[in-house]
């Protein structure tokens, strides 16, 4: 029998192998897509172009000004004169944050009353524009933290002290990048098993397969061998990129990640190949797997917390295996993620393989016409 | 040599338009049978629109926390009843660090605040030491937004905690703050038009690629080219039925992101429909080159995703600032379409029409669509290799 199931599995890869084109497709892109999308796919922000609005001429503003100047994440890219200057550079985009200070801007300094500074930023990017509005009053606590203590005065009450676990630089490299393993491997195993099914019956070639002593499982383990090996091939260039290239470290257990990973992809297999036999055309495969790749992916927690989301469709992510590896990957990455903790997030995955992967051999017989 | 009298280019122009009429009759039917396409030109965008819609948000609310009181007194009440309060928060007590650190390893909670034994004695005293705030950097962004939500609260109960006690709290410096074109901060209203861009790009590039790609694996292709149709007209008669379903997605996509999710359309309808038109050219070009170049469903649709779907996630400015990206990545954008269309989208809908945005964004996606179509004109000769 295990003759059979070989003759299958090479048979299977050499379906994908032979023809030039797919064999580049497997290979090229997600190894550039994890170089790119490593260093594209950031939320933090630097270079903020600024443009400052000084109506004060006081020597307490150019010292506040300065800090800004001074500062790597701003680029100062224009001063203006005139309020309707504002417009014309958020509008167009030509700066995202602009500084105003007002004409009594050192005048109330000097009297120990408040000074005000106004600061715009452009909303379009909401996340964006948090996040410098964030810089920007840091800039702000550090001159008055200083001014304070240059002219004597009555000290601030107790401030708020923060640090971070797991990632002190807050670098969402190192959040992104363990992610990538995720994406990137769902992306070409579903691809390569959702059409393995569906090729074959257009052509009319998996008729002929069933009619073949081959059992139905031993059909399942000919066509999950194939997209199981290139996924793990995959998944390993990926983690190897993530530890020496992009430089994000590995407390785990590789061993346990590889379990995990495992699971993943059968998962993932399993769901594939049940589109796969569900199908009657390529074009329906593929167009399943894309119903279920682009949600699974935007629905993830890759980019956007799945906390976030309304309750209906967290319960929703519950059956996507991504959800439960991306925990498991960036958890074993920086986290050091115990044991017990991966094994709850490996249970679902398991499950979801089982059914997929049952279905898929039970359709193969059974598919509905 | 090749002036041809008047009527005959009449006729032949005339008969050019009956093929044409023909192909897209025939388009249109293979369309309207197949219910999948039908399916992903309207069903889908619904579909997906309302699942990212809802699902897609940056905007953290009920952020679980863990709160260490190490000795309880009014003063610590007082603060963590004002966390209670907080729409923003979800937060638990907890007697010590060792069920908190706990929590927050199995992912429980997203952050620590620790009111130290002091807290009362030195609320008002510079040092800082009265309270410390732990985040779970794993989610570099979340933490970040996190500690922005905690600040705030803490500083907001200082004001009122200092005012009860006759004080003031002036800094030297105070920031008023104003956010342009999205007052209330809704990542929503910036994730949806993202949105509308990835789904167009699902339609127009993976639809009309793996559309074409089964000609050429059926022959049907080649069927078509031994016939007196030309190149030009066999691709218009793609392009046309499938233009009409992206732009009809795309009407369907703009009304549920005005009237469901409350995003504000603050530029013209005319300028929107237009620059969408162009991407939606842009998108079909595309498919079309992928489909001319793939020849095979299987790499067409590995292409499709690969050059289309994941830039446009990725590489768009859909979720990702574009101007914090290195260098060299940040060139690399300008070669993917569908970032113009995520910069015009978000523009047209959150600050109007913007003429410098929208005409550069609106000529790169011209150039876009020339290109692709004319490489898909080349490539697609009619002959046999």
């Amino acid at each position: 029998m295990w003759d059979r199931v070989l003759a299958l599995i090479v048979k299977e890869f050499l379906a994908i192998w032979k023809d030039k084109k797919s064999r580049v497709v497997v290979i090229v892109p997600p190894l550039i897509q994890l170089v790119v999308f490593g260093y594209a796919a950031t939320f933090e922000v630097s270079h903020v172009a600024t443009a400052i609005y000084n109506e004060d001429s006081g020597l307490a503003s150019r010292q506040f000004l300065a800090r800004f100047e001074g500062s790597p994440t701003f680029d100062i890219v224009a001063r203006l004169t005139r309020q309707s200057q504002i417009a014309e550079m958020i509008d167009p985009k030509r700066a995202s944050l602009v500084v105003h200070v007002g004409q009594t801007f050192s005048r109330d300094l000097a009297a120990g009353r408040t000074a005000k500074v106004q600061l715009v930023v452009d909303g379009r990017q909401s996340n964006t524009a948090l996040i410098i509005l964030g810089y920007a009053n840091r800039i702000v606590a550090g001159f008055n933290a200083d001014w304070i203590g240059d002219h004597g005065l009555a000290p601030p009450p107790a401030s708020l002290v923060v640090r971070s676990w797991f990632n002190p630089n807050l670098k969402s490299q190192w959040f992104i990048v363990p992610g990538i393993v995720a994406l990137l491997t769902l992306v070409v195993t579903i691809v390569v098993t959702s059409l393995t099914v569906a090729r074959e019956r257009e052509v009319g070639t998996f008729e002929q397969l069933l009619v073949t002593p081959f059992r139905p499982f031993e059909i399942l383990i000919g066509k999950s061998v194939p997209p199981m090996v290139i996924g793990l091939a995959e998944g390993s260039v990926i983690i190897a990129a993530a530890v020496w290239w992009f430089g994000v470290p590995l407390r785990g257990t590789l061993g346990l990640l590889y379990v995990a990973l495992f699971f993943y992809l059968l998962a993932v297999i399993g769901v594939g190949l049940m589109l796969s036999s569900l199908a009657r055309t390529q074009q329906q495969a593929i167009l399943g797997a894309f119903l279920f790749v682009v949600p699974a992916i935007i629905l993830s927690g890759f980019a956007t917390p799945i906390s976030n989301m309304p309750a209906v469709i967290q319960d929703l992510t519950l059956v996507n295996p991504m959800r439960y590896f991306l925990i498991i990957v960036r958890g074993t990455f920086l986290e050091g993620l115990p044991p017990a903790l991966i094994l709850a997030r490996l249970w679902p995955m398991m499950m979801i393989a089982a059914v997929s992967l049952t279905g898929a051999a039970w359709l193969f017989r059974h598919r509905l016409d | 040599m090749s002036a041809h009298p008047p009527q005959r280019q009449a006729a032949r122009s005339g008969s050019s338009m009956r093929r044409l009429r023909g192909l897209i009759r025939k388009e249109a039917l293979q369309i309207l049978r197949d219910p999948s396409s039908i399916s992903i030109a309207f069903v889908l965008p619904a579909i997906l629109l309302l699942l990212f819609g809802y699902g897609v948000s940056l905007d953290a609310k009920h952020i679980p926390l863990a709160v260490v009181v190490e000795n309880p007194s009014s003063v610590t009440a007082s603060f963590s009843a004002s966390l209670l309060n907080s729409d923003y928060f979800a937060p638990r007590l907890m007697v010590g660090r060792g069920a908190a650190d706990q929590a927050m390893t199995a992912g429980d909670v997203d952050a620590i605040i620790v009111l130290r034994s002091d807290f009362a004695r030195r609320v008002f005293s510079p040092t800082g030491s009265a309270i410390q705030v732990i985040v779970n950097g794993t989610d570099a962004n979340t933490a970040s937004i996190v500690s922005g939500y905690i600040q705030g609260a803490w500083q907001k109960w200082l004001g009122q905690y200092a005012l009860d006690h006759g004080r003031t709290l002036s800094p030297p410096v105070s920031v008023e703050q104003r956010v342009w074109f999205n007052a209330e901060v809704r990542s929503r209203n910036f994730l949806v038009p993202g949105l509308i861009a990835i789904i167009m790009t699902l339609i127009g590039t993976l639809l009309t690629a793996m559309v074409v790609a089964r000609e050429w694996e059926r022959g049907t292709w080649e069927a078509l080219m031994v016939t007196p149709v030309r190149v030009a007209e066999i691709l218009l008669g793609k392009i046309i039925p499938y233009f009409v379903l992206g732009m009809g997605g795309m009407v369907l996509s703009t009304a549920m992101a005005v009237f469901l999710f409350g995003v504000p359309l603050r530029g013209s309808l005319m300028v929107l429909l237009t620059i969408s038109a162009l991407y939606m050219l842009t998108a079909l070009g595309m498919g079309l080159l992928i489909s001319s170049v793939a020849r095979s469903q299987f790499v067409a649709g590995q292409v499709a995703i690969i050059v289309a779907f994941l830039p446009a996630f990725i590489l768009s400015g859909f979720i990702f600032d574009i101007s914090s990206m290195p260098t060299i990545v940040q060139w690399l954008t300008h070669l993917i379409p569908a970032r113009y269309f995520v910069s015009a989208l978000q523009t047209l809908f959150l600050a109007g029409d913007v003429w410098p945005i929208v005409l550069a964004d609106g000529a790169a996606l011209i150039l876009m669509a020339a290109i692709f179509l004319a490489l898909t004109r080349a490539r697609t000769r009619k002959s046999l290799e």
